[in-house]
């Protein structure tokens, strides 16, 4: 089930779908923006089945890539 | 791709990996909920990083494998109709509902289409008012909102002909019935990360409360999966039973309110069947009555189509983790990917597909 | 060898009633369909099977081959049916170290479709065999009801020289050999996907449809020992290393860091749920040959401008017949099957 994949937003148009390209990578793909009224050009959301679940939080995966980096300096490694 | 390429670092997967082992006392096991994650569990060969006291259970979070035969059949029989473009994800292509699948009534002429997403399917009615356009609606609460705003689009154009039919289910209900199993093995959850995007984590407190289980709500990355793993068994080895959210980046406790107001407009709970599993109270979204002209099980008349499960399958108690694939008599005899007789030899990812590539290329045992 | 069960039964019961098409997916029932049906009706033998067959005529050894071709749509990023049809013969030719010589086409034509597109298709062909030095020299026409074909199917058979002394063919793959691809994979089918009604998104990926002759011409003048050559159209890489490993009675041990895909068709594979090493390439070649020569294949290849993404991507082994193991970044590894049909798009 679910797969979601990370995308930016390049564009949204104001129909009641509120479509948008969002770019992976170097592919887009037009998808509904929908259930992320806030997110503007420039936000990260994931996107399942052509509509984005939600917005993505930089701070939040910032904060799990360094607490890696805090474990790896605790532990012994593997 | 960013958010994706630093979820997948090799060395912090093996110093996660490292703080596993270096954390489990005693055996362990864990279900990762959802079909997504054990497809990246299986892609990234993530179980050989495990100590062997963590045993992880494919968790029943896979459309491919719980939709029910009868709603198999009620597809079937609808593609087959004349004007009908009948509109899925691929995922559902190759299942086999009591006799055949729906690559098999394509075979035969049907107009069946792979979609991205219901609203293809919905830019496909309005391009063909000539057809009555369907789309198989399945999905756990993740695919819903996607599917509630194809149907509540529809209303808004008046689209006549573009119906679904509805095939959703929801985690929580499902959990609750593993849990509630007197033979139950789970120790502990991954929960599904993108069913907790849309619905928040609340729903998970009282299971976690009442069968005192650790509950990780968990990406889909390598390192999400890894970290989520640790995380719960720390729990476990503390002997606390919490939920956890491990993937933050995306999941707040509230979820997506405009997902679940959608959701909530278009949709209302239901009983549902589970392939393998049964009848679950509550476990499933169906149409409300205000939507009910979009419901391609009543539009069709094939709401009484009811499939039959193979007797001799049981991907249920597989689904459980309570019976290994190679016990099954079926196993590799009547049962196999190109012939599945359910769900678990079905998808790929299937605890049975997987034991049955393994097989292969094990010395030849007696049997 | 460990015996599966299931195989004994020879040959293999087909399992549906009707063609699927899972039948012409490059996976396991196109297998069945070929193992169980063609080849037993037709008394061919299957240890066999290979891109082209070579057949001595005359002292001279005469590789052989036909393809039909029923891309859809039928012009997408990067190419058309028309050079398709050149450039999947010439290249089948070519696994068998076959330099083209002539080739032949029919075309099945549904009434109403324009000249107009036909032309274009035609021209394509033209320009395609200019470029690879080879000359359509037969053919045939044939005119079918509307909705009886979907436009045009054009067939295409070939035949080429095989130099003396060269033998490829996948029996000669052995424990010890690289694996080599001439450059990136999954461009022709992530092309033809993305322009596909249901699917379609925007893609910078343009299909890497194109002759590979000269590539396997190219190792062959270097000297090289070249055991097999293969080209990875449906079913993509996976496909053709399960089908060595099961002809040359090997294992295969590929390194998933080192297969070059390209960004751009990684990103698309991400959204669509799919795995790169499944998917089509449309001007690639695989090559088996002993370990200590590949750091010179590469060289050679590199060489060439379609050979300038050349990597050496795994090793054979004596491990069990047939068992593909990939290598993934993370240093763990698991098992490379052949799929039932075409891969699905998913969300799952």
């Amino acid at each position: 089930m679910c797969l979601g994949v990370p995308g930016q937003i390049l564009d949204v148009d104001d129909s009641p779908l509120r479509m948008g390209r969002v770019a992976f990578g170097s592919a887009i793909k037009e998808v509904s923006l929908a259930c992320v009224p806030e997110a503007g050009p420039g936000a990260w959301v994931v996107v399942h089945a052509g509509l984005a679940l939600d917005e993505l939080d930089e701070a939040e995966a910032q904060a799990m890539i360094q607490s890696l980096a805090e474990l790896d300096a605790d532990g012994e490694g593997a | 791709m960013r958010f994706v390429d630093e979820f997948r670092d090799g060395m912090a997967a093996r110093s996660l990996a490292g703080a596993i082992r270096r954390t489990v006392t005693r055996p362990w096991a864990l279900m990762e909920v959802c079909g997504g994650q054990t497809h990246a569990i299986v892609r990234f060969g993530l179980d050989e990083l495990l100590p062997p006291e963590i045993s992880l259970i494919h968790g029943p979070g896979c459309p491919v494998c719980v939709t029910p035969v009868a709603l198999i059949d009620q597809a079937l029989a609808i593609a087959a109709r004349p004007g009908v473009i009948f509109c899925s994800f691929g995922d559902m292509l190759r299942v086999p509902g009591s006799a055949e699948d729906l690559l098999s009534v394509k075979s035969r002429g049907a107009d069946v289409r792979v979609v991205y997403s219901p609203l293809d399917a919905l830019a496909l009615a309005r391009q063909r008012p000539d057809r009555e356009v369907v789309f198989f609606a399945v999905g756990f609460e993740t695919t819903a909102p996607a599917n509630a705003l194809a149907v509540a689009q529809a209303e808004r154009e008046g689209l006549r002909n573009f119906s679904i039919l509805v095939s959703h289910v929801r985690v929580p209900p499902a959990l609750e019935a593993i849990l509630a199993s007197p033979r139950r093995r789970v120790d502990a959850f991954l929960a599904a990360g993108h069913v907790c995007a849309v619905m928040g984590t609340q729903e998970y407190l009282p299971l976690a409360a009442k069968h005192h289980v650790p509950i990780v709500v968990t990406g889909f990355e390598p390192l999400d999966l890894l970290q989520g793993i640790l995380m719960a068994v720390r729990q476990l080895e503390e002997g606390r039973a919490e939920v956890e959210n491990q993937y933050a980046r995306l999941v707040k406790a509230g979820g997506n309110r405009p997902a679940q107001a959608l959701i909530t407009r278009v949709f209302q709970v239901e009983d549902r069947d589970w392939r393998g599993i049964g009848a679950i109270p509550s476990s499933g979204f169906g149409l409300r009555e205000a939507y009910a002209g979009f419901d391609a099980g009543r539009r069709f008349g094939v709401r009484e189509i009811g499939g039959r499960e193979s007797p001799d399958c049981q991907s249920g108690l597989v689904l459980q983790g309570l019976l290994k694939p190679r016990e099954c008599p079926a196993f590799g005899t009547t049962c196999t990917p190109d012939q599945p007789l359910g769900a678990t030899m079905v998808s790929s990812e299937g605890a049975c597909a997987a034991y049955y590539r393994y097989r292969r290329f094990e010395p030849a045992e007696a049997p | 060898m460990s015996a599966d069960p299931l195989t004994l039964a020879c040959p293999r019961p087909l399992r549906h009633g009707t063609v699927q098409m899972a039948h012409g997916g490059g996976g396991r029932l196109m297998k069945d369909l070929i193992e169980g049906l063609f080849l037993p009706a037709l008394g061919a033998d299957p240890a066999n099977q290979h891109d082209s067959a070579v057949i001595e005529a005359g002292g001279a050894r005469l590789a052989f081959t036909t393809d039909g071709f029923v891309v859809h749509p039928r012009v997408f990023p990067g190419g058309d049916l028309g050079e398709l049809a050149v450039y999947g013969t010439v290249n089948d030719l070519a696994m068998a170290g076959a330099a083209p010589l002539a080739l032949s086409t029919a075309f099945i034509l549904e009434e109403g479709l324009p000249f107009e597109e036909l032309a274009a298709l035609v021209a394509s062909m033209k320009s395609a065999a200019d470029r690879c030095g080879v000359r359509l020299v037969t053919g045939d026409t044939k005119v079918v009801d509307r909705g009886k074909a979907d436009g045009v199917f054009i067939t295409t058979a070939g035949i080429g020289l095989v130099p003396a002394g060269v033998e490829i063919h996948p029996r000669r793959v052995r424990p010890g050999d690289a694996v080599i691809v001439s450059g990136d994979l999954g461009r022709h089918g992530i092309a033809v996907m993305s322009v596909r009604e249901g699917l379609a998104f925007e893609s910078p990926v343009i299909s890497d449809c194109g002759p590979v002759h000269h590539l396997a011409a190219a190792l062959l003048d270097a000297g090289l020992d070249i055991h097999c050559l293969r080209d990875p159209t449906r079913g993509g890489l996976a496909s053709v290393l399960n089908e060595i490993a099961t002809a040359a009675g090997v294992a295969i041990e590929a390194e998933e860091a080192a297969v070059p895909v390209d960004e751009a068709v990684a990103a698309a594979c991400e959204i669509l749920g799919l795995d790169p090493l499944y998917v089509a390439c449309e001007g690639r070649l695989v090559a088996f040959l002993p370990e200590v020569q590949a750091e010179r294949a590469l060289a050679v290849l590199r060489a060439i401008p379609e050979g300038a993404g050349a990597a050496r991507i795994g090793r054979v082994t004596k491990g069990p017949a047939g068992r593909v193991t990939l290598r993934t970044p993370l240093g763990t590894s698991r098992l490379l099957d052949l799929l039932s049909g075409e891969q699905l798009p998913r969300i799952c």
